[in-house]
């Protein structure tokens, strides 16, 4: 049972939102982030590790903007290798042609597995790892954990890449997003972390993210980028999701009447035990 | 008075009890045959079976005159013939020894429902799978070939089934039916597309 | 003599069509099927002041057969191997119609099977269901419940997460410890110089086929082993000792079709809370199903915290309370072995915990907390007071059964009354 009630209308939907993304991200976001103020600002990124995604998968407008990203900016090195983009288009509600337009990378039929161009071998020779496949990622990591990654990269030139990140130190990735997001660099502070023989031990810890060069993008509208990413890898990873919420409703629902009803012969029949 | 656990009560219970039991056994058939479907329906062709059961596309521009290639479409074999005008006068003038030469009995798309079995007079698309048990037939395109005053058509090994150069079947064969015709088109000049027509993909 | 229901009728299975007299009497010449259903159901007598702790046994039957039937739709389009195990899963849950159905029941089935395993074994422990007559009823539930830890273990590696993969390495790496015969056992096992294809298959075959066949014939003789002595009940009194006229027990009532009736709600409440988890969440979290195990296995990367499935954790704590690898693994099995001594470490003069003191009250207490919290400590990383207190709660474990001989005898016992204790629902 796929979700294909209502795809007329989510195709028009979907058809109108597409073209609108950038408005749509904008004025979605611009209300969250008490971005302005200089305390947030001088903060930012102290509580980092309670950062909470907070998607929401029946958000379809959200989901479709994430795929719109993933295909723009993750495609080049991750595969989606347990997707087809066909069911991308069903889920989403995306037309055949508006798939093939916009999504579908050129040589691609809509029944294939979505697939990274970028070899195998020479992602290893580039990054020294090959990019994981990110079929089942937020599944495996969770949403959250995604959230923060694409959130906690900043300048290291110390690394290969140039860059760091503080859910994954040392990562291999590339800090892709920075045309977006801007550069930010960590502002570390010396803190008391244990004892030893009677002496403190100093180290320096992460205290927080100093922008130093801006984005395309402002803090909010890179703040819903993000989101809604993390919300398409979190369709992808169980793309039967939605489905299956659905049809628990009226599962519970018929089962409850079931045992109302077993329960009121049981009383029945139990009349004659004394 | 014998101190049991079960003592019988008032008859006035039974039509309840009768009621109550039948509604919990009715909603339970309910749920189980609900229950049921998930297992039935995972037998359909999975998502993977679709995607290789999409349309197949061939090349018509290598197909010479009077040949015939095999090509696969849904797990089945496909024979895609270039008649000559010598096959196409061949299928005429022996209506009276086929089994069903209006394809009454047949199975194919309406576009070939015709004498000739196909859209255009020149290229036969037929399924080949004989249609008495599913072998393989093989093409005896020549007159003569078989039997004197044999028009030419196919021959199948298994038991002895024969068709016209349109894939109808002759009288004296186990087969009862005609060889079946795939939906099919012609998105351009040089292309087939077994699988798909104007009524959108089979 | 049959028994008849308060309408009067003679009992008949609900949904049974009208017996034709010919084809009923020509079924009954060559099948004693009236004799079955009268011996095991319509004739079959039990304790009537069954409460709630009652309902896990027939649960744990209906469970059984949804995992039966859960698992042969699965092997259809699991393909068990090395490259194929975890993209076949995959397949199941997106490509297959309703496939992450059958998945979820099952995922979720194995999980539930503990939590009504655990219960239906927890009954015995408040009312002596173990005791005389009913020893060998238990041990033949024991070895059930063996076949289950060993089934459940093998189906965790089958989807070939980086989970399944490490789960299996450490577990079959246990076997290790046995002296002179380890090194070489744990090779056989696995078929391979390590955990691989080989190890995969074979457990493949044994979750699909042979255990199941093992499972089943040991739940018939679990049933059979009980409708000879006949059922325990909340007080602990052998019902047949008090008979009617009609020879059936006084404080007995038909299994059909009272039990029958009652059971089906218990399945109604179970499938209801069963249905929220598979529907809403089925992974409870990481609990039912492993974040880890979402990514494929890596022999290369081990996850950060190795744990078995949660039903498994109580022993795992065990195992990693002491410092040395045998002897942890030997205390490991001394846990699930001591179960089997139960019948002959109770020394009470009474069965149910109903009429015993405060002293096996007190003991049975600190058991089942230490079993939960060995359970929560299983799940943590093993240092600093997780270990602690895992050494602690699995001494609180041993001592339930080493000093039960001792404790069950001093304790004070109440008088236990000559019939069950009934009050009309």
């Amino acid at each position: 049972m796929r979700t294909d009630r209502g795809r007329g209308r989510r195709g028009l939907l979907a058809a109108a939102l597409l073209s609108a993304t950038a408005a749509a991200t904008h004025g979605a976001w611009a209300a969250e982030e008490a971005a302005g103020s200089p305390e947030a600002a001088a903060r930012f990124g102290a509580d980092w590790q309670s950062w909470q995604a907070a998607n929401d998968v029946s958000d379809i407008p959200s989901v479709q903007r994430g795929a719109r990203n993933f295909v723009s900016y993750c495609l080049g090195c991750h595969s989606l290798k347990y997707e087809r983009w066909s069911r991308v288009g069903e889920d989403l509600g995306v037309p055949p042609r508006l798939l093939q337009q916009d999504l579908l990378p050129p040589g691609d039929k809509p029944a294939q597995y979505i697939l990274t161009s970028m070899p195998a071998a020479d992602a290893e020779a580039w990054f020294g790892k090959t990019p994981p496949d990110l079929t089942l990622m937020a599944r495996a990591r969770g949403q959250d954990y995604l959230y923060q990654f694409l959130k906690t990269f900043y300048v290291d030139p110390a690394s290969q890449t140039g860059a760091n990140n503080l859910r994954l130190p040392t990562t291999a990735m590339p800090h892709v997003l920075s045309e977006l997001e801007g550069l930010k660099r960590a502002v570390y502070k010396e803190a008391i972390t244990g004892a030893e023989g009677g002496q403190a031990i100093h180290q320096q810890v992460f205290d927080h993210f100093e922008q130093i060069a801006p984005g395309r993008l402002s803090a909010a509208e890179y703040d819903g980028f993000v989101r809604d990413t993390v919300n398409f890898l979190d369709y992808v990873s169980e793309p039967t999701q939605t489905a299956r919420r659905a049809l628990g409703v009226w599962v519970v629902l018929f089962l409850l009447v079931f045992t109302w009803l077993a329960w009121l012969v049981k009383r029945e029949y139990w009349k004659d035990v004394h | 008075m014998a101190d049991h656990a079960v003592v019988a009560d008032d008859e006035v219970d039974l039509s309840r009890r009768k009621f109550l039991t039948r509604a919990t056994i009715a909603t339970g058939a309910v749920g189980t045959v609900f229950a049921a479907v998930p297992f039935i329906e995972s037998w359909s062709p999975s998502e993977r079976a679709r995607a290789q059961g999409a349309p197949t596309e061939l090349d018509l521009s290598k197909l010479e005159p009077g040949q015939m290639t095999i090509t696969v479409w849904r797990k089945s074999p496909v024979y895609v013939v270039r008649r000559t005008p010598d096959m196409l006068a061949r299928i005429a003038g022996h209506d009276e020894l086929l089994k069903d030469p209006k394809s009454d009995k047949s199975e194919q798309p309406p576009y070939a429902r015709n004498p000739l079995r196909s859209r255009s007079a020149e290229v036969l698309v037929l399924i080949g799978t004989c249609t008495h048990l599913g072998c393989l037939p093989k093409q005896r395109f020549s007159a003569g070939e078989l039997s004197a005053g044999w028009p030419g058509g196919f021959f199948c090994p298994c038991h002895g089934s024969r068709f016209d150069l349109a894939g109808r079947v002759f009288d004296g064969s186990p087969a009862s039916t005609n060889l079946r015709v795939p939906p099919y088109s012609y998105p351009n000049a040089r292309t087939l597309l077994i699988g798909a027509d104007e009524k959108g993909v089979a | 003599m049959t028994v008849k229901t308060a309408t009067g009728a003679p009992a008949r299975l609900p949904g049974a069509a009208a017996p034709k007299k010919g084809l009923w009497a020509w079924l009954n010449k060559r099948l004693p099927v009236d004799a079955f259903l009268s011996a095991s159901a319509t004739g079959y007598y039990a304790p009537k002041n069954f409460n709630v702790w009652y309902f896990f046994g027939s649960l744990a039957l209906f469970v059984l057969v949804m995992q039966l039937v859960t698992g042969i739709f699965l092997t259809m389009f699991y393909k068990p191997g090395e490259l194929t195990s975890f993209d076949s899963v995959e397949y199941i849950m997106r490509e297959v119609d309703f496939g992450w159905l059958i998945r979820y029941l099952h995922s979720t089935g194995a999980s539930a099977f503990f939590i009504v395993v655990y219960l239906h074994m927890f009954r015995a422990f408040l009312y002596g269901s173990y005791r005389a007559p009913r020893e060998l009823l238990w041990l033949i539930g024991m070895l059930v419940y063996l076949a289950l830890m060993a089934e459940a273990f093998m189906g965790y590696v089958l989807p070939w997460g980086n989970m399944s993969f490490w789960g299996a390495q450490v577990i079959v790496n246990l076997f290790g410890t046995i002296p002179w015969i380890g090194t070489s056992l744990v090779e056989w096992i696995r078929g391979d110089y390590g955990i691989a294809d080989a190890a995969l298959n074979r457990f493949f075959a044994l979750h699909v086929a042979a255990i199941p066949l093992a499972l089943l014939m040991l739940v018939v003789l679990h049933l059979v082993a009980l409708h000879e002595t006949g059922s325990n009940n909340p007080d602990g009194i052998e019902i047949k000792e008090k008979v009617g006229p009609d020879g059936k027990p006084l404080d007995g009532i038909p299994f059909h079709p009272y039990y029958t009736v009652k059971d089906l709600v218990g399945v109604g409440v179970f499938l209801v809370l069963f249905a929220l988890v598979v529907f809403f969440k089925p992974g409870l979290g990481g609990l039912f199903l492993e974040a880890p195990n979402f990514e494929p296995a890596n022999p290369l990367s081990t996850p950060e915290h190795i744990t078995p499935a949660w039903y498994f954790t109580p022993y795992y704590a065990i195992l990693r309370a002491v410092p040395d690898q045998r002897m942890g693994a030997l205390l490991m099995l001394l846990a699930v072995v001591s179960f089997l001594f139960l019948p002959w470490l109770d020394r009470s003069p009474v069965k149910s915990m109903r009429y015993r003191g405060w002293i096996s009250r007190t003991a049975l207490a600190l058991f089942a907390v230490s079993f939960v919290a060995l359970g929560y400590l299983g799940m943590q990383p093993a240092e600093g007071l997780y270990v602690m207190l895992a050494r602690i709660f699995a001494a609180i474990y041993f001592a339930f059964f080493l000093l039960m001989p001792f404790y069950s005898r001093i304790d004070a016992v109440k008088p236990v009354p000559e019939r069950v204790t009934y009050h009309a629902h």
